[in-house]
């Protein structure tokens, strides 16, 4: 355990000293500063278009953060080939994967850490109003959602042999299941045999992105989702991420080193 | 190599920016006379603008729908125009809207049975004074598209209605009637803030009076004219009238409210009793 942990520690290090994070938050930051800045009808008050914007801003920067982090995390190893000393150590390619997914994941968790308290500041500056509990439930889901993500775009590092494809077609795949994923059970029902079985079976291998997507909670100002519910979805995040996690590293034990 | 001589490189460069600014001093000319008739907004993105408007109109509603709002594989539940975002409380268009809004039915598997957990599944308009949460997109989409009526209609509603922002709703609808000069809807709901929040009567008449005219210009002719909005004219004209003591054109003004409503009975029982007023005097 000690390894993956070494191992995470490096790459959380290599996010802290790489511009990425810094530039999307400035991003976020200033758009939404400009945004708040904006007078409607010498209205003060009016909060939720800036809440929605900056939830949009995070949601994206998170997806690009993750995506961008994990995408050369193998593939920089096999390239510069410092995967043989490290594969020397000794450390097996099991620790390899979970010490690269752990170290993104927490990466993340950071970055999260980051973008939401300042999301909380800027709402609460203009509304008074301090739903932490809300904003923790927010923040926890979409970390776990990006667990999957890591997962995904990792076993993609093995699958793909560049990381601007893999990046490419992981963004692809996580928008289309964000936007459409819980829709195809009514696509399926307008569609004819044999497509629906094949929509329909889609469907359920997926994972549901959408579900760690609760901004409309937030923005709206809406109770608390159920705490049972909460923790369900945290545990389907992390079979999702188990699931993935190993079949990288079932890809990965064969795959030769050299690029 | 010899290096050239500094004149030669200066005659260069005032060559090429003679070239550049003979280039480019037409098209600037044409862009500033274009600005004059027309806003940067519209020089830059056309007609897409309409789209984004409808886009930002739309964000209006699914904010005022506090997130509850059919997605693009539910469209036949989508709002068709935006009649409910001014209708009141039991009113057919808020009973018509109940109906198209839910969307969602029972669900269909557990995955969907699930996620209903992590979306808003209620139907509700915002209230008490959270009504202000449209305005940003309403404002951002008249800015889209100057020439979308209903994006005045709707933020001047809830400025007067709700927020006790009259004046605020009074200047939007005069920016929106600078750019659409012949709405009727523009200065139908202008004759609601003179008459309900600024008490100027007379004011309010002249403006209801100018709506009518435009209605009959506009909608006049057509084999399926607005008549809604006619009848809503003419009977805050006719209440307005019958305050300043002009029974007669008041009786006229229900006359027309009654010819054009479908439901004209209360109407006709107005127009008895202010008969009997004109009789007793």
């Amino acid at each position: 355990m000690n390894t993956v942990f070494a191992l995470a520690g490096v790459v959380i290090k290599e996010m802290y000293r790489r511009k990425d994070f810094y530039v999307l938050f400035v991003l976020t930051a200033v758009i939404t500063l400009l945004m708040a800045s904006m007078n409607f009808f010498n209205d003060s008050h009016i909060v939720r278009y800036i809440k929605g914007t900056c939830l949009l801003l995070i949601w994206i920067c998170g997806l690009v953060v993750a995506v961008g982090i994990a995408a050369r995390q193998i593939h920089a190893e096999r390239e510069s080939r410092t995967i043989f000393p490290l594969l020397a150590k000794p450390v097996s390619r099991g620790q390899v994967v979970a010490g690269k997914f752990f170290g993104c994941w927490l990466a993340c968790g950071l970055a999260l850490l980051v973008f939401y308290t300042f999301f909380a500041v800027i709402a609460g500056s203009r509304d008074s109003h301090w739903p932490l509990l809300l904003y923790f439930q927010a923040a926890w889901l979409q970390w776990w959602m990006l667990g999957i993500v890591l997962a995904l775009v990792l076993l993609g590092s093995v699958v793909f042999t560049a990381p601007s494809s893999n990046a490419t077609t992981c963004l692809v795949i996580i928008g289309g299941i964000l936007l459409l994923g819980g829709h195809l059970n009514k696509l399926a029902l307008r569609e004819a045999e044999p497509l629906r079985t094949m929509v329909y079976a889609f469907y359920f291998s997926m994972p549901h992105l959408e579900w760690f997507d609760i901004r409309d909670f937030v923005i709206y100002d809406h109770a608390l989702v159920g705490w049972s519910y909460w923790a369900l979805a945290t545990l389907y995040a992390g079979l999702y991420s188990a699931v993935l996690l190993v079949a990288t590293w079932m890809v990965f034990r064969r795959k030769p080193l050299n690029l | 190599m010899k290096q050239p001589a500094p004149w030669s490189l200066l005659l260069l460069v005032g060559t090429a920016c003679l070239s550049v600014a003979t280039y480019l001093q037409p098209r600037a000319v044409a862009l500033l006379a274009a600005e004059h008739n027309d806003s940067v907004l519209n020089i830059l993105l056309g007609d897409s603008r309409r789209i984004f408007a409808n886009q930002l109109f739309v964000e209006a509603d699914v904010s005022f729908h506090s997130g509850y709002y059919p997605s693009v594989w539910d469209q036949a539940a989508a709002p068709k125009n935006s009649q409910h975002m001014t209708a009141t409380e039991g009113s057919p268009e808020e009973e018509e809207h109940e109906r198209q809004m839910s969307f969602l039915g029972p669900p269909t598997d557990w995955i969907d049975r699930f996620g209903r957990h992590f979306m808003i599944t209620q139907h509700t308009h915002l209230s008490g004074g959270n009504e202000r949460e449209i305005l940003p997109w309403l404002k951002l989409s008249a800015a889209m598209d100057p020439h979308r009526i209903d994006t005045y209609t709707v933020a001047s509603y809830w400025l007067r209605r709700a927020l006790g922002k009259p004046k605020e709703a009074e200047q939007f609808l005069r920016d929106g009637l600078r750019d659409n000069p012949d709405s009727y809807e523009l200065l139908l709901e202008l004759g609601h803030v003179y008459a309900e929040n600024f008490h100027e009567d007379q004011r309010a008449q002249d403006v209801l009076e100018l709506a009518l005219r435009r209605w009959q210009e506009k909608e006049g002719g057509k084999k399926e004219p607005d008549n809604h909005s006619k009848e809503e004219i003419v009977i805050n004209l006719a209440h307005l009238e019958e305050q300043t003591g002009d029974i007669k054109d008041a009786v006229i003004h229900l006359q027309m409210a009654a010819a054009v409503s479908p439901h004209p009975q209360a109407l006709y029982a107005q127009i008895t009793e202010l008969k009997a007023k004109l009789a007793q005097k």
